[in-house]
């Protein structure tokens, strides 16, 4: 298997350990990950709050890049914003050919042109679909009976777009969990919206709803992400939402494929463990 | 504010214009956006689905109303459309099927362009984030940050974020730079977007 890779600039800064962990996780599954040359942002949630066109174009920018590449047409994307800013320049140029010349106009700026033959794919899709559960139990060293694992998906891998997984009842991370041994943490928050950055701009409304899913995940060992916008918005701000709710709010915040690649032998180094924000006593006592 | 070359930090400082009364100019976007919700029937699923309709003046369906109505005052006295966290849920249950999630970023997008006062911090924020990325090509979270609080003018701001600052840089995940005007990267695309956007 063998996948274009763009990682995006979050897995550049903030979310190292997604960028380390999936590439030690996807390597030793024998995927091949072949990173895009010179991409750019793809405007994260700035582009769409300030320019509609500007939105489309600095996605279509790195499709076009990947499109240049050899060897395969799918594009692996592990940050859920990257993931639908790409996806929806997918999606709606398919439909709109006035749209893609517009697009191609701009492009034609760098002498680059998109045609609209790579597919985008999630991280998430890619594990759950391609490599599959299977794969992982035969691959499993160290299974985490004593874990419980609460699945957070987030939003922007999910919705508007149900490609690989319900809109509304997400499940597709469930069985990759339970084939590492763990179980999971029964919840309805798993698409639920952790405020994304508001966080900045607004936090008391962010917090808000950080703090919800943080209490319904008690009870959980865990909590694993596949966006680094919802892990940085889980884990830095649990001293803080503690402090406010007078409880305590303290959760190991992993990225999913630490847990999976933890399970399958990588070590905590490998997985960068060391650069996760939440990661509790009663957690690591338990692996 | 982005006419010809990238702007430094002394140049989004001196961006005080803010309006208090929303422009007429506003009327004939606005008309764009009133053709995105024609088809709402006011039936609230959206408000139902809102995970920050807490938080907001008028509700979802409420802005609807004022958009379907022309009140531009209304709308954009109104923290609602800056609430959006862009989740989906109101497009995804939409049961007529509307852009929703693209229509309030369609407001947010006035908004900027007309620098409307009610939504310095938000646009100021994105502006950063989307100058950085003008700039170099990637965004730069140190230089996005710290255009931010340049253009907010407001000493005491970076103080609420050293905590979590300082724990990323001394993760390495946030590295020290100042400002630069970068290598260009993604100018050319910006002033092509620009340009187009000025004809349309």
């Amino acid at each position: 298997m063998k996948y274009l890779y763009y990682p995006g600039c979050s897995l550049e800064g903030t979310a190292l350990e997604y960028n380390a962990s999936t590439r030690a996780f996807m390597q030793e599954l024998g995927v091949d990950l072949l990173e895009l040359e010179d991409w750019t942002c793809c405007g994260a949630s700035a582009a769409e709050a300030t320019s509609h066109l500007l939105s489309l174009a600095l996605p279509a920018y790195n499709l076009a890049i990947a499109e240049k590449m050899d060897g395969t047409k799918e594009i692996l994307v592990p940050c859920s914003a990257c993931y639908l800013n790409l996806k929806k320049v997918e999606k709606k140029s398919r439909k709109d050919p006035e749209l893609l010349d517009k697009i191609n106009t701009i492009l034609k700026e760098k002498n680059l042109h998109y045609h609209g033959q790579v597919r985008v794919r999630h991280f998430l899709d890619v594990v759950a679909r391609d490599v599959g559960p299977a794969e992982i139990v035969s691959r499993v060293k160290n299974p985490f009976i004593d874990l419980k694992i609460a699945p957070y998906y987030g939003c922007q891998c999910l919705r508007p777009y149900p490609i690989f997984d319900d809109p509304e009842e997400p499940r597709s991370m469930e069985p990759l969990i339970e084939a590492v041994g763990a179980k999971i943490h029964p919840w309805n928050m798993g698409g639920r919206c952790c405020g994304a950055s508001h966080m900045t701009t607004k936090p008391e409304v962010a917090l808000e709803l950080v703090t919800a899913i943080l209490r319904a995940a008690r009870g959980a060992d865990a909590i694993v992400t596949v966006c680094p916008m919802c892990q940085m918005n889980l884990e830095a701000y649990q001293k803080k939402i503690s402090a406010m709710s007078k409880e305590d709010m303290h959760m190991t915040i992993l990225y999913l494929p630490q847990l999976l690649g933890l399970a399958m032998g990588l070590s905590e180094q490998d997985l960068r463990f060391d650069l996760n924000l939440s990661i509790t006593k009663a957690f690591r006592n338990k692996l | 504010m982005r006419r010809g070359g990238a702007m430094n930090p002394t140049e989004i400082i001196e961006i005080e214009q803010v309006s208090t009364t929303v422009p007429e100019s506003v009327i004939d976007s606005l008309a764009t956006i009133r053709d995105m919700v024609s088809a709402c029937i006011q039936c609230g699923t959206c408000t139902g689905s809102c995970p920050n309709a807490f938080a907001m003046d008028l509700t979802p369906r409420q802005l609807w109303y004022n958009v379907l109505m022309g009140e531009k005052e209304t709308i954009f006295h109104s923290k609602t459309f800056s609430l959006c966290s862009v989740c989906y849920y109101c497009t995804l249950r939409c049961p007529r099927g509307l852009p929703l999630t693209e229509t309030m970023s369609a407001l947010k997008q006035i908004a900027a362009k007309e620098n409307l006062a009610p939504y310095k911090k938000s646009i100021r924020f994105y502006q950063s984030f989307m100058e950085s990325v003008r700039r170099h090509g990637r965004v730069r979270e140190m230089e996005f940050m710290t255009l931010y609080f340049l253009s907010m003018k407001n000493p005491f701001m970076p103080l609420q974020f050293a905590p979590l600052g300082m724990k990323l840089i001394g993760k390495g995940k946030v590295s020290f730079e100042i400002p630069s005007k970068g290598n260009g990267a993604l100018e050319l695309i910006f002033r092509k977007v620009e340009a187009l956007e000025q004809n349309s």
